[in-house]
This record gives structure tokens, C-alpha cells and sequence, in this order.
């Protein structure tokens, strides 16, 4: 094109692009707004969005399984073994729950929301909920405890604990006393023969 | 006018109260198309903007305005004192010395020059020493940078404005803005922009060109006020807010309001001298003075309209681009523009 040619293409083109450009905002100036008014209107979350966790402890059987898959390690799980005589009844799957929860904490600060926790649980009792506003000044109000167990609690069921391991211990040494022959000493012997 | 002077019989105070009026008019005036811009703007990218302070924000321009009166303000320590605090006292001022000559209704002009539309383009210049100085004074290169584009702008874009007006000026005869609204006054089609209130034949052939003169004062006009497209001298992304970077508070708020100011006094311009001003466009339905200062101010506010349209859509040019729009496009076709012009009205 010659010189004079691309001076009037060029005036004409750009004024052409212009119009192009307001006919676009013109229409969206008309067109429904995509903002919601967040604290007041808020957006339908996804089914399956993943936000802040909530366990059910009466179901947890304490099996530290979630704690093992989290890559931050933010889940801590404090177990106490029970003893035969307490019976802490069973979960709503029908397991039987054999370990006391005294700590189950997740600090929620450095969760990243991977949602690995919650498949593993053999009860389903980690959950991850549609909650996702809970924000604080304080960072150490983002350490969630869960576990539902009283100091005094606590306590008791460590004592028991105690009392029934001297007590089997006790009954290990009467019977070790009654049997003096130890099989486990006799073993090399009979894998060099 | 003759009310304020017959209720006040001092001079003196008739012609301050007169002077404050338009100060009054701007405050109020700045509110509503700040109000305006933001709305449009948000629209425009399918927002929503303020909607807290009052019903759908409408407040809000009013918090803006008190949160920067209670700002600190803050002047550098490398600054030139002096001219750092003269700087926005002088760009407003040049800004508010234009409103002296706009005919608001055909009872009210500030001052009934001669000169008027000559005033105009002079008065006008002075903005650029403000701005200019602020950029120097600042003692920052982002705002020098600011600052020199803005002249160099400013100076350019004044020659295709000073064209245009000339242009009106040979067709009207008359370099008063009051006697250049008279004489379109009596409906849309009497609008300089249509070719006046000439005969049909020379109406018919003058028409192309006052359109297209029109157009670039409009284009000159949006130059002349430092917005998109031709906003350089505040160009965020390069020069952070350009000029008026290291200004805070009650300085910032004065290059604020003389940017909102400066906006209306080229819109009103553009009105005076291309659509009629305060004149009614049904001829006599809905004509007088009152009327007037409604016709005066709702056109300002729809061509105010439209730059914010403008603003909103267009990116900004770059430096080069902006002076081969000025030299190279706008000024050669207002001289073929003013040869023609003058050529058919000797006809
Ligand atoms: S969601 Fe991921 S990061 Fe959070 S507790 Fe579960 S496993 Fe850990
Ligand atoms: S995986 Fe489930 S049952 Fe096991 S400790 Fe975690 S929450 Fe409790």
C-alpha cells in the first residue's frame, strides 16, 4: 500500500477499532453485574469443596491414620490404651473402640485443605465441613482440640492403665517363676543343630 | 445575577458572591461525577463498585472527599518548599479562572468578554505551569517524568483546540462564548455542529467538516485532560501517578478537583462552541434561564459521560503514538478543515 494509502487506512482502521471497543463496553455497561455482596449474599459452595475439618470424636477409634497421611503434619493424636474392664462402646460403623483420645488437635493454620486425611479414616469421623470463615487474631486459637476427655478424665485413665500393666506384669512374673525353663534361650541351640 | 446584585448593593461583595458560585458548582459538580465514574467504571467491568455507604454508595464520594481534607500532609524533605505548596494552588487556579468566561444560562457568565474563547486557550496553559511545577518541585523522577510529558501533551493538544475554536469562530463571528450560544440558540438543528443557523445549502456543506471538527475536539479535549487514552502523565503502571505522586492530603485533593474541574470546563467548551450551550435543543419548549443552566449542565454531564465511556475502553498510547495523533492527524485535517470552512462562507 502506498504511504497516503496506509495514513487513511490507519485513521479509518483505528477509528473503526474504537467503535468496536465501546460497542463492547457499552454492552457490559447494561449487562448483570458478576459481584455477590460477600458477608451478606454468599456464593453456593461446591459439594464436595474442601474447607475447614471437624472430627467426630466419639467415633475416632484413634488409630493415627490421618495424622500419618497429613504431608504438614498438623494432626496430633495423643492415644491411652484402655483396659479390658472399661468398655468405651463402639463406633457407628461397629468397631470397637479400644484406645482413649485424650488429644486430637489440628492446627488449622497449617492445613492446606489436601483432604488426605479424610480418606483413610476407617470410621469416616474426619470430615472436612462447608465452613470456611473462621479467621482469628490470635494465631493459637487455630489449634482446634477435639478430643472431648476432662484432665481428671485424662488422668483416670492413665492411672488404670498403669494399675493393669503392673498388674499384668505381676501375673507375667508368678507365671515366669512357676515355669523356669525359657524356651527363648533354648533356640539358638536348636537352629545350630 | 441582577437578584444577587439588587439583594447586595456593595460591589464588592456581589462580585465575590459571583466568584464563589462556581467553586460551590465544582465541589458539588466533582461529588456527582466522581460518584459517576466509579459506577460507570465498575459497570463498564461488570462490577458493582460502592455499595456500602448509603444506598448503592451513594455517600461515598462524600467520605472520600473528608477522608483526604483530614489527610496528613506530607511534603518531602528534597522538595522545592516553595514551589512544591504553589503547584496545585496554581493548576487550580487555572482551572477555575475558565469558568469566569462559561456561559452557564443566558443571565449568567462570570465575565461577559470579548475574548472569551481566546481566554480560554490562555488560561488553559496555566494548568501545564502547575503541573509542570509539580513535577519539578517533587524532586522524584517519576513525577518529573510525569510532569515534562504532561507539557509536552498539553502543549501539543492545545494547538488542534485552538484550530477548532478558531474554526467556530470564523462561522459564528464572534469570539464572545455568550454571543457564540446566542447565536445557535432555536433548536438542535441551528447547533454548530450541524452547520449553524445558515442557509440550507451552506448548512449542507459545511456539515462534514464541523462534524469532524467536533470530533477533534473531543479527541484534544480528552488530551488536554490527562485521561485514557492520553493519560501518560499519570500513567499508573509506568510513573506510579505521575505529577502528583509525592502529594497527600489537601494539596492531592486540589489536583484532584482541578482534574475534575478542568474535565467540565472542556466539556462545557465543546458544548458552548459545537452544541448549542445553554440553549434548548426544541427551540423555545423548554427554553429560558433557569432552563438553561439545566440544558447547560446536563449536556456537560453527557459529554462528561462519554469520555468516562472512553476512559474505560481504550488503553493508553504510547508516546510517539500520542504525538503523531496530534501532528499528524488531528492538525492537518483542521487546517483542510478551516481552509474549507473559510472557503464556503465566502461563497
Ligand atoms: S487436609 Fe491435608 S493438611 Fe489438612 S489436616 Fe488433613 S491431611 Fe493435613
Ligand atoms: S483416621 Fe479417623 S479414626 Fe483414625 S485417628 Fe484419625 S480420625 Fe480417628
Amino acid at each position: 500500500m502506498p504511504a497516503v494509502g496506509t495514513y487513511f487506512y490507519n485513521i479509518f482502521h483505528s477509528l473503526y477499532t474504537v467503535i468496536v471497543g465501546m460497542k463492547i463496553t457499552i454492552k457490559h455497561l447494561f449487562t448483570h453485574s458478576a459481584t455477590v455482596q460477600y458477608p451478606t449474599v454468599k456464593m453456593k459452595i461446591p459439594e464436595r469443596a474442601r474447607n475447614r475439618l471437624y472430627v467426630n470424636i466419639d467415633d475416632c477409634i484413634g488409630c493415627d491414620q490421618c495424622s500419618m497421611a497429613c504431608p504438614v503434619d498438623c494432626i496430633t493424636i495423643d492415644t491411652i490404651k484402655s483396659t479390658p474392664d472399661v468398655d468405651l462402646g463402639l463406633t457407628s460403623k461397629n468397631t470397637k473402640k479400644r484406645l482413649y483420645v485424650p488429644r486430637f488437635d489440628i492446627d488449622i493454620a497449617k492445613c492446606c485443605y489436601c483432604g488426605l486425611c479424610v480418606w483413610p479414616c476407617p470410621t469416616d469421623c474426619i470430615v472436612m465441613t462447608d465452613v470456611y470463615e473462621f479467621s482469628e487474631f490470635d494465631r493459637k486459637k487455630l489449634i482446634y482440640s477435639f478430643s472431648n476427655m476432662s484432665t481428671d478424665e485424662i488422668a483416670g485413665a492413665q492411672e488404670r492403665l498403669k494399675k493393669y500393666d503392673e498388674e499384668q506384669a505381676a501375673k507375667k512374673a508368678a507365671v515366669k517363676a512357676a515355669a523356669p525353663i525359657t524356651p527363648p534361650s533354648s533356640k539358638p541351640e536348636s537352629s545350630a543343630s | 445575577m441582577e437578584i444577587i446584585q439588587k439583594l447586595f448593593a456593595n460591589e464588592l461583595i456581589v462580585s465575590i458572591l459571583l466568584s464563589l458560585l462556581p467553586l460551590v458548582f465544582i465541589i458539588a459538580y466533582a461529588l456527582v461525577v466522581l460518584y459517576t465514574e466509579m459506577k460507570v467504571a465498575a459497570h463498564i467491568q461488570d462490577r458493582v463498585a460502592y455499595m456500602r455507604t448509603g444506598w448503592h454508595g451513594l455517600l461515598q464520594p462524600i467520605a472520600d472527599m473528608l477522608k483526604l481534607l483530614q489527610k496528613e500532609d506530607i511534603i518531602p524533605d528534597k522538595a522545592d518548599k516553595l514551589l512544591f505548596r504553589l503547584a496545585p494552588i496554581i493548576a487550580f487556579v487555572g482551572t477555575y479562572a475558565a469558568y469566569a468566561v462559561l456561559p452557564f444560562s443566558s443571565i449568567y457568565i462570570g465575565s461577559n468578554i470579548n475574548l472569551g474563547a481566546f481566554f480560554l486557550v490562555a488560561v488553559g496553559s496555566l494548568v501545564v505551569v502547575g503541573i509542570l511545577m509539580a513535577g519539578w518541585a517533587s524532586n522524584n523522577k517519576w513525577s518529573l517524568f510525569g510532569g515534562v510529558r504532561s507539557a509536552a501533551q498539553m502543549i501539543s493538544y492545545e494547538i488542534p483546540t485552538a484550530i477548532a475554536i478558531i474554526i467556530v469562530v470564523m462561522i459564528t463571528g464572534s469570539l464572545n462564548l455568550q454571543d457564540v450560544t446566542k447565536f445557535q440558540d432555536g433548536g438542535i438543528g441551528n447547533w454548530v455542529v450541524f452547520g449553524g443557523p445558515s442557509p440550507w445549502l451552506q448548512k449542507l456543506m459545511l456539515m462534514p467538516f464541523t462534524i469532524i471538527t467536533f470530533f477533534i475536539l473531543f479527541v484534544s479535549s480528552i488530551a488536554e485532560v490527562n485521561r485514557t487514552p492520553f493519560d501518560l502523565p499519570e500513567a499508573e503502571s509506568e510513573l506510579v501517578q505521575g505529577f502528583n505522586t509525592e502529594y497527600s492530603g489537601m494539596r492531592f485533593a486540589m489536583f484532584y478537583l482541578s482534574e475534575y474541574a478542568n474535565l467540565f470546563t472542556v466539556s462545557a467548551v465543546g458544548i458552548a462552541l459545537f452544541l448549542g450551550g445553554w440553549s434548548s435543543p426544541f427551540g423555545t419548549f423548554m427554553s429560558g434561564p433557569v432552563w438553561g443552566i439545566f440544558w447547560f449542565v446536563a449536556k456537560a454531564y453527557i459529554f462528561v459521560l462519554v469520555q468516562i465511556w472512553v476512559r474505560w475502553t481504550l488503553p493508553r498510547l504510547r508516546v510517539d503514538q500520542l504525538m503523531y495523533v496530534s501532528w499528524k492527524v488531528l492538525t492537518p485535517w483542521l487546517f483542510v478543515c478551516l481552509l474549507s470552512v473559510g472557503l464556503i462562507l465566502v461563497l
